[in-house]
This record gives C-alpha cells, sequence and structure tokens, in this order.
C-alpha cells in the first residue's frame, strides 16, 4: 500500500469590512411614476451576485415584489460614492446603506399613502406592493396607484438616502490596540487526503464544512461561494506559485501551461452546513462570507497530510517533491 | 432567527443568464471608432539605473500615434493608499530614474493596432545598468543589505517609527515561564496570482465637453477615479468612471495601474485608447499575495490551554507598497487566531524586496495568519497527545474575553461550527464540549 489516508481539521474566523474601518458606502433610492424602485449604486459586481442580493435586501426592506426593483450600478455620474468591492464588505455595507436609503424612501410613500387612504402613515404597512392600513386590509392602495399619485397629483419624490460607515478606528502602534472590524463570519473545514507516498502526490477526497455567516440573503450564493472557495484555496495549498523557486525569481509562470491551478478534474467531493447567528450591524443581521471560504482548506489539508504519513509540509504549496523529501527524511532519521 | 420574506430566498441571480451565454457586457467588449491601443513597454531586469530611454524611432514608427513617458506624467511619484494616509510615496506610474523590478512599467505605445503597438515596443532604445537585486525578505532585514527604499530601510515605517507592526498584549514571558511546554512553528507561504478570468482592461474616450470617459474594471470605482485625478492633477469629476461588471477580482483590480495610463494616452493623443492585459500580464506583472513566512512560540499547559502566543511575521511585498503596509497591519489583528489567549507579542514586518509588487489578494494577511494558527494548533494538540478537535474547544474564544487588539469578541460561533462540522462527519464529541457554546463565558478570564 502506497496510498495513505488521512483527516485534518481547521476552525477559524475571517474579519467583515476593510480593516479598521474608515470605508463608507452609500446608496440612493427612487420610486418611478408606476411603482418600480432604482437603486442607484457605484459599487461593483465581482460575479458574487452583489446586484442579486442587494435587490433582495431593497425588494424586503421597501415591501414589494423583488422584480420591482431595478439595481443601478458601476457609474461614477449617476451614483454616489461606495468605497469599493474588497474585504468581504459589500453585502454588509451596501446592504446597510440600500435599508436606509429604502426606508427612507418607504417613509416618503406612505405620506402619499396616508393622504390617499385618509389614514396616519404610522398605521399603514406594504406588503406585497399593497399600501394597506394596520387591521383594516381592505383599505387599500396599490404601491403602483400611489408612486402614480405622488408624481402626478401631490407632486413628491418617493425617494431616500442611505449610507453606511463604520467610523475609522484608530491604532496604538505601541500595542496594536485598535478595532479592526465589524464583525466575524467562522467555519470548521474537515479535509480527507489520500497521500501516495511514492509520488508525494496529495488527492484530496473531500472537504466538509460548517460555515457560520450571520443571516444568508441568498443560500445557493453562498453555497457557490464555499464551492468556489473550496476550489481555490486547495489550489493555493497544493499547486500555486508564481516564483515556484521563491525566492529566486526564475522561473516566472506567464501562462496556464506553466502555472498550475485547481481544474475540474480535481474538485473533491464537497458538503457543507451553515449556520446562521446575526450579527450584530449587518443589514439583516449578514456577515461577510465572500473571501473566508479559499482560507480553511489550506491548514486542514496540511494537517490532513500529517494525520495519512506523519510529516507537517509547512511551506506552501504541498508539491509532490516536498512531501517525498519530508518522507525521506522522516524514514532516514 | 426570524425568518423574513424574500431575504433568505435562493432567487435565481440577476446576471447569472448574460454570464454562461457570453451576454453580459465587459470592458473589453467596448470599442470606439478611432480607437488606439495600446502596450507597455517594461524593465527586463529586476534592479538597475537607467542609462537611456530613447523613444525617438518608437514614435517615428508608422502607426504610432505617441510614446507615453514619465515626463507625461504630471503626477508621477506617489502611492496608492495615499487616499488612507499611507506613506510616503515610493512608486513612480512610468520608471525614469531607476527600475525596482522585472516588469516594471518604462514607457507605452500607443497605435492604430495592438500589431503596431508590439511591433514599435522593440524600437524603444533602452540602456539599464543591472544591479544585483535584493529578492529574500530576510537579505533584506540584515544590516548593511543593500538599501533599495530612498527612507533608509527595506521596511515599512509604521507610525511610531518601529519597523514593524506590533501587538502587546499581556505578558508573554510570564507566559512562557508558567508554561508546561513551548511549541514552536514556522509557516511559510509563496506568492500566488489572482487568476482571474478577464484580465485587467480599460479604455478612455475624450469627451467634446472636455471630461473623460474611462470604462474600467476596478473593483473601486471612486477609489480608482480619485487616484487617477491624483496622478492627472485634474479635479475627479473631470473623470468618468463606467464600470461595475467584473470578470472576477480576488483583489487583483485595486491597484489602479492601467487608468492613470490609458488615460493620459487619450488625452495625449484625443483620440480613444484600450489597454488591456495578456494574460502573461496578468501572470507576471499583476500585483501577487505577498510571501509570508511566519515564525510561532506557544506556552501551552498540560490541559491544552495556550497560555502565551509570540509570533514573528515577515511578508514580502515586493518593490512598493501597494496595500501591503494595510494588509500587514490586517495580519498582525488576526494572528493569534479565533483563541482567547492571555499573554500575545506580535511582531509583523512588511518587507520591500526587488520583486513584482504584492497586494490585495482574497484573504489579505488573514489567509496566512488563518493557516499558520491552524495548523500550529494541530501540531499543539499532536505534541500533547489530545485530540485536535479538543484544542480548539478548550482554546476557542468567546462573546465577552478580550483579543489581543484589546476588542472584545462578538459574534464569536467557532464552538458552533465545530460543533456542527463534528456532526456532519461523524466524529464524536465529548458531552463537555457538545454542552459548550460561544456565550457561556461569564467573566473571569482564566
Amino acid at each position: 500500500m502506497t496510498k495513505k489516508r488521512g483527516r485534518g481539521i481547521a476552525a477559524l474566523h475571517y474579519p467583515t469590512g476593510m480593516n479598521l474601518g474608515g470605508d463608507p458606502t452609500q446608496a440612493l433610492i427612487y420610486a418611478q411614476p408606476t411603482g418600480g424602485f432604482v437603486v442607484k449604486l457605484a459599487s461593483t459586481d465581482l460575479g458574487q451576485g452583489l446586484k442579486t442580493v442587494i435587490a433582495q435586501i431593497a425588494a424586503e426592506t421597501l415591501g414589494v415584489p423583488l422584480d420591482y426593483i431595478v439595481v443601478d450600478t458601476g457609474d461614477t455620474d449617476t451614483a454616489p460614492h461606495c468605497m469599493g468591492t474588497f474585504a468581504s464588505r459589500a453585502t454588509h455595507r451596501v446592504g446597510n446603506a440600500v435599508i436606509m436609503a429604502a426606508n427612507e424612501a418607504k417613509k416618503a410613500l406612505l405620506e402619499v399613502a396616508g393622504e390617499e387612504l385618509e389614514a396616519s402613515p404610522d398605521d399603514l404597512v406594504v406588503s406585497d406592493a399593497e399600501v394597506y392600513v394596520r387591521g383594516s386590509p381592505q383599505r387599500k392602495k396599490s404601491v403602483f396607484d400611489v408612486a402614480l399619485a405622488a408624481h402626478f397629483k401631490y407632486g413628491k419624490t418617493i425617494s431616500g438616502r442611505g449610507i453606511f460607515l463604520k467610523q475609522k478606528s484608530p491604532i496604538d502602534p505601541e500595542t496594536g490596540a485598535c478595532d479592526p472590524d465589524s464583525t466575524a463570519a467562522h467555519v470548521t473545514t474537515v479535509a480527507e487526503v489520500e497521500v501516495d507516498t511514492e509520488t508525494g502526490e496529495v488527492k484530496v477526497l473531500k472537504l466538509s464544512s460548517a460555515y457560520e455567516v450571520g443571516r444568508q440573503v441568498n443560500p445557493k450564493m453562498v453555497e457557490g461561494q464555499i464551492v468556489g472557495g473550496a476550489v481555490m484555496g486547495m489550489g493555493v495549498a497544493l499547486m500555486e506559485a508564481c516564483f515556484p523557486a521563491y525566492p529566486a525569481l526564475d522561473p516566472h509562470p506567464g501562462s496556464f501551461d506553466e502555472y498550475m491551478l485547481a481544474g475540474a478534474a480535481d474538485v473533491p467531493e464537497i458538503e457543507s452546513v451553515v449556520l446562521e447567528y446575526p450579527s450584530v450591524d449587518g443589514p439583516y443581521g449578514v456577515k461577510g462570507v465572500g473571501e473566508m471560504t479559499a482560507n480553511s482548506p489550506l491548514p486542514a489539508i496540511v494537517n490532513a497530510i500529517y494525520d495519512a504519513v506523519g510529516v507537517w509540509i509547512t511551506e506552501l504549496p504541498v508539491t509532490p517533491e516536498k512531501v517525498l523529501r519530508a518522507l525521506e527524511e522522516k524514514g532516514a532519521a | 432567527m426570524k425568518p423574513l420574506g424574500i431575504v433568505g430566498q435562493s432567487v435565481k441571480r440577476r446576471d447569472g443568464i448574460g454570464h454562461v451565454t457570453g451576454q453580459t457586457q465587459y470592458v473589453d467588449d467596448v470599442s470606439y471608432p478611432n480607437m488606439l491601443w495600446l502596450k507597455m513597454v517594461r524593465s527586463p531586469v529586476a534592479r538597475g539605473q537607467i542609462r537611456k530611454l530613447d523613444v525617438s524611432k518608437a514614435e517615428a514608427y508608422p502607426g504610432v500615434a505617441a510614446v507615453v513617458t514619465w515626463k507625461d506624467v504630471p503626477n508621477n511619484w506617489y502611492t496608492i493608499l495615499c487616499l488612507i494616509g499611507v506613506e510616503p510615496n515610493d512608486e513612480p506610474v512610468l520608471a525614469h530614474e531607476e527600475v525596482m523590478w522585472q516588469g516594471e512599467p518604462l514607457c507605452a505605445i500607443v497605435a492604430e493596432t495592438e500589431e503596431i503597438a508590439r511591433e514599435a515596443m522593440g524600437l524603444v532604445e533602452l540602456e539599464i545598468e543591472e544591479q544585483a537585486p535584493v529578492l529574500d525578505v530576510f537579505e533584506a532585514i540584515k544590516p548593511g543589505a543593500p538599501l533599495i527604499k530612498k527612507w533608509g530601510t527595506n521596511t515599512f515605517t509604521y507610525e511610531n517609527g518601529a519597523p514593524m507592526r506590533r501587538v502587546r498584549f499581556g505578558d508573554v514571558d510570564k507566559g512562557f515561564a508558567e508554561a508546561d511546554y513551548i511549541i514552536e512553528g514556522t509557516y511559510r507561504i509563496t506568492p500566488y496570482e489572482h487568476v482571474p478570468l478577464e484580465t485587467q482592461t480599460c479604455v478612455v474616450k475624450p469627451e467634446p465637453d472636455g471630461r473623460l470617459t474611462i470604462h474600467t474594471n476596478t473593483q473601486a470605482l471612486y477609489f480608482t477615479m480619485d487616484n487617477t485625478a491624483i496622478i492627472l492633477q485634474v479635479p475627479s469629476n473631470r473623470l468618468h468612471m463606467i464600470g461595475g461588471t467584473v470578470g472576477g477580482g480576488f483583489g487583483g483590480k485595486v491597484d489602479v495601474v492601467i487608468e492613470p495610463v490609458t488615460t493620459i494616452a487619450a488625452m495625449k493623443t484625443g483620440r480613444p485608447v484600450k489597454w488591456r492585459w495578456t494574460r502573461t500580464e496578468e501572470f507576471q506583472v499583476s500585483s501577487t499575495s505577498g510571501a509570508w513566512h511566519m515564525e510561532y512560540k506557544d506556552g501551552v499547559m498540560k490541559d491544552g490551554r495556550i497560555v502565551a502566543r509570540k509570533v514573528r511575521s515577515l511578508h514580502d511585498a515586493g518593490a512598493y507598497h501597494r496595500h501591503s503596509p494595510y494588509g500587514v497591519t490586517k495580519h498582525s489583528a488576526n494572528l493569534p487566531g479565533p483563541y482567547y489567549i492571555p499573554n500575545v507579542w506580535v511582531d509583523a514586518y512588511c518587507v520591500y524586496t526587488n520583486r513584482q509588487p504584492a497586494s490585495a489578494l482574497r484573504g489579505f494577511g488573514v489567509t496566512p495568519a488563518s493557516y499558520a494558527v491552524e495548523v500550529q494548533m494541530d501540531k499543539i494538540a499532536r505534541t500533547l497527545g489530545m485530540d485536535p478537535w479538543e484544542i480548539r474547544f478548550v482554546n476557542a474564544y468567546r462573546n465577552g474575553q478580550m483579543r489581543a487588539i484589546r476588542k472584545e469578541v462578538q459574534d464569536a460561533t467557532l464552538i458552533e461550527t465545530l460543533q456542527a462540522a463534528a456532526k456532519l462527519v461523524g466524529h464524536p464529541l465529548a458531552e463537555k464540549f457538545l454542552a459548550m457554546h460561544s456565550n457561556d463565558w461569564k467573566g473571569a478570564q482564566p
């Protein structure tokens, strides 16, 4: 038998937001005459699905169906400031700004609806694109009609402004004392590997994770992050190197022929469960899940290799050469 | 947690169909009539003095509209994080006196086609007096090492003049003296790439009203706009950034390295200009993650409690700051890991070498910290003969405890994920660990 199996775990946290804060994001929302709402942002969607989760958060806050929401993002002439998409901050920061803007827009909507329904705005409820009087659901107006009335009868805007800022924390250079983050998500990952003691190759058989990410806005897209991150993390653990002979400059890979990445054939079985404990200051309790999913595979795989063959490979990536050398050294000892 | 309406539903992503059917418009899909193409001439060596940079033959080549050099850059000497107070400026937009890394940009050829621009690159007459590069962080911090930074050291200088970001909490020496075991480990990660599917691309169109429309796949539009304005010495609102749809970022599209030069080329020629990186450029001249070298020393009691943790970490930032001073600070706060440790000492260095600049990459500073901490936890468990699950339960931080950076833990759920993962893989846990939760700390520090 040259193939040995092992299991390793890793339990870690990941902070949400730009380190030390000071990274604001704004949002504007306005109603169109027929009750659709436009969310104006200068944020970027890197492929992770920001445009979708922001539409969900806006729809939830305004009380209208998802298809009432248009998310218009990515233009500095038409939308206010956003610090950018990085540091697992976008859903948290943009989401909070959108809730604030949506609440202001909703207040304006209810004021117009109050006039139309001859009721106090405080007694009104918006649900499924209708405004009704609490306790008398038959006294109602559609959001469509209220928006039309606001535009053409009352001359009132239905719009809102939102911003979220975590104040920039000072840092004491003598002690490092600071308030670096808004919240933290957590994960425990279990890696199962098979190490070939003749070739030094490590095959990841399975990555099982329990994540805790605050409230999930869109569970399927959280799962997408978990799967994508697991594969990226596996590549970093076992293959990727810009300078394979570091610190030497050469070789210096310049193409996919020369730079090893985890591909479809390397993808192991990936399973996960997601726990939800609301964060103190995230929109509806959200925490950032963007970056962290690529982290836990690194130590979990290294620990699994030790479990399998009894050597610590502590310089990443764990190439077959490093495994063989470590096994040789162990055999010689 | 109270269920909501549409929040919490796995609705179909709005841009999914566009992405998978190739209908999404990315920056490279933007073209204008009369558009020029840009290619960058780069340093072939890792360190040296520029003795000659003559672009006259390249300028005269048929089809070349302009060659952009450092003389065309109004504010050539800058650093990207000047907006959040990082100083001093340490990077030229286009090099003119010396080169600090292999691939450093020297001058941009702007031509009718990409092919013509590529051909004219060979006509730039370049002489560099090569110097021995500093490539290793340990070599860089040795006394007497060649100084590659103008301020006289090869490390970033923090607010108090120290060459490292410090964390000091409790008394580590006292902790080590009390400990039953001292357990050490060294952990290293080599640089890796972001590898976005979409390489960095920028298209700039000069508008008739004097403004500039800049299509970019930056991860941060306003940040890029304001940094570009600083380099161009123009009011920010003369620039109009359009983007928001990016084909993968992973931290690789926040360095603001394509927009300023492309914009200058458009201003100089009065025509639209496109610059799109090849895959080779994306690998070899975009920033990478940094190399990290982390040395852990832990004092541990027989029952598994870590009572002291001392970490020395060195980050290879490459030739310039980029985002590295920020990354090292984030790194230092997270080096102790999600554990309650009463005595902590961290020295984290941001070290410069003659390497492709390192910058942000997914998990900036935290990925290496989490990797080192979690392998170190297993080393401790193996040394003590403890179950690796158990060592984590024993040390897991709880809400209300104090982190080494002196912020109380909130929103902790490490214990809960350990319990859920054990259940998921069928690993049996002792009753006392099943009974734990993150709010069960009663206020008495051990």
